[in-house]
């Protein structure tokens, strides 16, 4: 175990040396820094004394190491547009993004597992039929264009819900959050609900075809012929060991929720990090897009390290398997 | 038989010949028989064939030309479709905000969709099939250079990918050029995320034939590896790279499309299906609501019937793939 864990965590740390030189090399060859920050009238010698000053004339290796120290401090330097720390930048954006994809999380789980449950144990029903098409429809469109439908449906033709924008936000301390009022929790259902889509019907079809793996096995004939109930065996036993896969693949999909926020946030115009990344690549702001490259692969990084080192604690196959290698 | 003249073209062969003989084994397989059973199958392939041809001899069959500003006038701007009020019998499903006919649009957009779908998907099958190859049969360092990068890539989603491949580019080219190149970037950057499942599954498949007898009695008369690999492995390895090609289709359209609608794709003076979308998103709360809507659906029924026909292609060549 331990030997497992100390090799994965090597693992993750390589990638992230890897993303933070891509960043780095996005961050000084990609655009001179310099030229970024001064005016037009600035003298080559004042040019030159920023240079020094910013240690831009520094060995590379010197340079990557420096970058690498600032990044595990959150300091990612200056944006080019709004001339302010990224870090601050992002911080404020991130409260927005977070609760949207934690809240299109919820909404997959809780909607899509039933489905999956449903459609395991009524495999030939009429609704069964019509979720899973709707499941093949909910992967086919994309995710714009979901948003779309859903800004012409609910806020242009029936009016019930806003469009864009978060509603109403309260502050707790530095986080804003809009799910204390109203008008913050209207705001958050389309975009919510279009975030979530993907990973809902993901989830459907997961826990669909994980019951109707585990329906069959002896166990659940064994609770049968005890003469439990339908619905203890259906939910008690089926259910709960279909759960540690559906576990597994929400938490791998947390992070490309959090990336595929860009597309929603554009849609409803919510004010997150994907929207400011989305604005950092049209305006070529090289540092707000370095930072965003290193934060998502951190919470990629670190959401599979959790996960696999969890796997390895529930599922004793997959430790056999190791050990035979 | 139309879908297998389609399926041919989607094909990425790689620099290598095609074993001789494989249309006619597809035409006499279990395949078409069990294409012919499928309706939702045929009726997929049947709009996927559409898609084709009216992008294909989209400026023989499209009424206008959305392009040619001598024919466009800002007269017709904002035409509702046939069947509402308003209308204008000249123009199917209605114009955009500069007289653009919607439904010629449309067909020149799918033109672009497409063609950045099969070059992004093509450029993905070649590196990935060779990178997967050279993996697999190499082996070593080699291997796992190769499947480490793979795995970092994997941590990115493709769009991620793209958006900063183009936010690079657009500070390599500066925003003027990059219009220029802005349909070779999107190929490339799509490409750029989608060669690693190709290089994955031939990698699997091909460290299974390396250890058969063809290949050690070909390594055995002295055929140079390069040659081994591209005509004795690669035909065997090929089957499954043909289905992923198709789902990635789906993928690639998607992702242009996403990509355009965000506005950093194809610019609007050569729209694709997402361009003209993210064109009509300007107009929804103004009741112009076919400006969006039409290309949107449009782009919705392609991806849905590509994606039925991946995953028929995938149950029938190989109901063990995934």
């Amino acid at each position: 175990m331990l030997a497992f864990t100390i090799r994965r965590l090597v693992q993750a740390i390589l990638v992230m040396l890897v993303v933070a030189l891509i960043s780095f090399t996005l961050f000084r060859f990609v655009g001179d820094p310099v030229n970024q920050m001064v005016g037009v009238e600035t003298t080559p010698e004042q040019r030159e004394a920023l240079r020094e000053r910013l240690g831009l004339n520094d060995p590379m290796l010197t340079q990557f190491g420096r970058f690498i120290i600032n990044a595990a401090q959150f300091d990612f330097g200056t944006s080019y547009q709004f001339r302010q720390p990224v870090a601050e930048l992002i911080g404020r954006r991130l409260p927005a993004t977070l609760e949207l994809s934690i809240v299109s999380a919820i909404f997959a789980l809780f909607v899509g597992i039933p489905m999956g449950v449903y459609t395991g144990l009524h495999r030939d029903s009429i609704l069964s039929k019509l979720f899973l098409s709707i499941s093949l429809i909910g992967i086919s469109l994309p995710t714009f264009f979901i948003g779309i439908l859903l800004i012409f449906l609910f806020s242009v033709t029936l009016q019930w819900l806003p469009s864009f924008g978060r509603g109403d936000v309260v502050q707790l301390g530095w986080w804003s959050t809009g799910l204390l009022t109203w008008g913050g929790i209207k705001a958050l259902i389309l975009p919510a609900i279009t975030l979530g889509l993907f990973q809902m019907t993901l989830i459907m079809r997961l826990v669909r075809s994980e019951m109707l793996e585990v329906i069959r096995t002896d166990y659940i004939k064994f609770a049968r012929a005890r003469g439990l109930r339908q619905r203890s065996v259906n939910f008690r036993h089926a259910l709960k060991n279909t759960l540690v896969p559906v576990i597994t693949i929400t938490g791998l999909q947390l992070g490309s929720i959090i990336a595929f926020a860009i597309i929603t946030e554009t849609v409803f115009q919510w004010p997150g990090m994907g929207l400011l990344f989305l604005q950092s690549v049209q305006n070529v702001d090289i540092p707000i897009m370095a930072a965003y490259l290193m934060l998502i692969a951190f919470l990629f990084v670190t959401i599979n390290l959790i996960v696999d080192l969890l796997y390895f604690q529930v599922d004793p196959r997959l430790r056999a398997e190791r050990a035979t290698h | 038989m139309p879908i297998a003249t389609g399926e041919e073209a989607k094909e990425p062969v790689p620099a290598g010949p095609v074993p001789r003989g494989m249309l006619a084994r597809i035409l006499d397989s279990d395949i078409l028989h069990s294409f012919l059973r499928s309706k939702v199958t045929i009726a997929s392939a049947i709009v996927t064939l559409v898609f084709f041809i009216g992008a294909a001899f989209a400026p023989w069959i499209a009424p206008h030309n959305p392009f040619d500003l001598a024919s466009i006038s800002i007269l017709d701007a904002r035409v509702p479709p046939i069947g509402m009020d308003y209308h204008d019998p000249r123009f199917l499903l209605g114009t955009d905000d500069q007289g653009r006919d919607v439904f010629s649009g449309i067909l020149y957009g799918a033109r672009i969709s497409l063609a950045v779908g099969f070059l992004s998907v093509l450029f993905a099958g070649v590196v990935g099939v060779l990178l997967g190859l050279i993996a697999g049969y190499v082996g070593g360092k080699v291997d796992a250079i190769i499947m480490r990068i793979a795995e970092v890539q994997l941590t990115f989603p493709a769009i991620l990918i793209a958006l900063l491949v183009d936010g690079v580019a657009r500070a390599l080219f500066g925003n003027l050029d990059r219009e220029r190149f802005a349909f070779w970037i999107l190929v490339f950057s799509i490409a750029l995320s989608f060669w690693v499942q190709f290089a994955r599954t031939v990698r699997g498949s091909t460290l299974v034939e390396r250890n058969k007898e063809y290949v050690q009695a070909a390594r055995l008369i002295g055929i140079p590896p390069f040659l081994i690999m591209v005509r004795h492995v690669l035909p065997n390895v090929i089957g499954p790279v043909l289905v992923i090609a198709t789902i990635n289709l789906g993928l690639a359209i998607i992702t242009e499309a996403t990509l355009s609608f965000l506005g950093v794709g194809i610019p609007p003076t050569q729209p694709s299906l997402g361009t003209l979308v993210r064109i009509g998103n300007d107009f929804l709360f103004s009741g112009e609501w076919w400006i969006a809507m039409f290309p949107g659906c449009a782009l919705a029924v392609l991806v849905l019937a590509v994606n039925l026909l991946g995953d028929w292609l995938r149950d029938a060549l190989n109901p063990k793939l995934r």
